[in-house]
């Protein structure tokens, strides 16, 4: 079973993108993407640095006697949050696709907010190498971290 | 006492987990050292609304429950694994509106954790289509007596998950 892509919302999705970084309100954009929402991902521009956030959501939590988050919302938070940084940080017409992810667990992600920020460590013409660390209570104490390639397409 | 299939410790397994049912995670297959996870399409992740795709953050929860599935289901106790890492190779966009499936398989049980490797295709027509992603996973083993027993419990009762279907294995 195949759908027909709806055309109209791929271009209304466009424009949301294009006005978000020439305003520089992304929240528009955040709230067009159905998996943002679905984990409940938040976020605040401190400049050129953003701060994401998932807040405590009973939703994402994997088991439920610990309880800790699912180790893979926190890795979708994670990859989220990083190809949002780039697009908030460049200039580009589409969602940066991405490549490879590599994701190390530190601690148990427990049932409570979770913050994560990222550093492009590179950005090519065609790659970019993103850095992306989690924490809950200290940020000296996260509790995953990960890599992410991303393909930019102009 | 009774010994459970495989594939209803998969099953009860995944029930525990919240965020799975949130996402209509299924297991299709549990075997000795495999687990096939279907992950059905649904408009809520998205992560592409131009091409209507899944985002990443779905598939990674796919692959980590299916290889923490199989690490859970292959142990011969109630071990709980918490991952330790997760590598992930996005081949390509999963069509918009195809099913998902994971296949994951332990490569190898050692006394402190335990490998497994898990890919990911599109089913197309009730076939495994194309090839979308690919994970390599590594799991710590804490030792069963840190398993809480609560979810001990829930594992061998079912708590309801799968209409009481009891199995006896010899």
């Amino acid at each position: 079973m195949s759908q027909i892509i709806d055309t109209t919302a791929a271009i209304r999705f466009e424009d949301v993108l294009r006005d978000a970084q020439q305003s520089g309100n992304f929240q528009p954009l955040v709230d067009q993407i159905p998996y943002a929402n679905l984990i409940g991902l938040k976020f605040q521009r401190l400049g050129k640095d953003v701060l994401f956030q998932l807040p405590k959501n009973d939703d994402n939590i994997g088991n439920p006697i610990l309880p800790a988050i699912h180790g893979g919302v926190i890795g979708g938070f994670m990859e989220l949050s990083a190809s949002l940084h780039l697009i908030m940080n460049m200039d580009c017409a589409t969602l940066p696709k991405m490549i490879d992810f590599s994701l190390d667990y530190l601690r148990a992600g427990r049932h409570q907010d979770t913050y994560a920020e990222c550093q492009v460590w590179r950005q090519g013409s065609r790659v970019a190498n993103v850095a992306i660390n989690a924490w809950q209570t200290e940020r000296s104490s996260p509790i995953a971290t990960a890599r992410a390639h991303f393909l930019l397409t102009k | 006492m009774s010994r459970l299939s495989i594939q209803t410790r998969a099953e009860r397994f995944l029930a525990t987990l919240r965020h799975c049912q949130v996402l209509g995670l299924t297991v299709a297959d549990a075997s000795e050292n495999s687990v096939t996870m279907r992950l059905p399409y649904a408009d809520q992740i998205v992560g592409n609304p131009m091409l209507g795709t899944v985002h990443g953050g779905s598939l990674t929860t796919l692959m980590d429950t299916a290889c923490g599935t199989a690490v859970f289901s292959v142990l011969p106790g109630f071990e709980l694994c918490p991952t330790l890492d997760l590598r992930m190779d996005y081949m390509k966009a999963a069509t918009s509106g195809l099913d998902l499936i994971a296949v994951a398989k332990v490569t190898r049980v050692a006394s402190s954790v335990v490998f497994t490797e898990c890919e990911v295709y599109q089913e197309e027509n009730g076939q495994l289509g194309d090839l979308i992603a690919k994970c390599a996973a590594t799991f710590m083993r804490i030792g069963e007596n840190m398993t809480p027993p609560d979810f001990r419990a829930r594992i061998e009762r079912g708590d309801g998950t799968d209409n009481n279907r009891v199995e006896e294995q010899a």
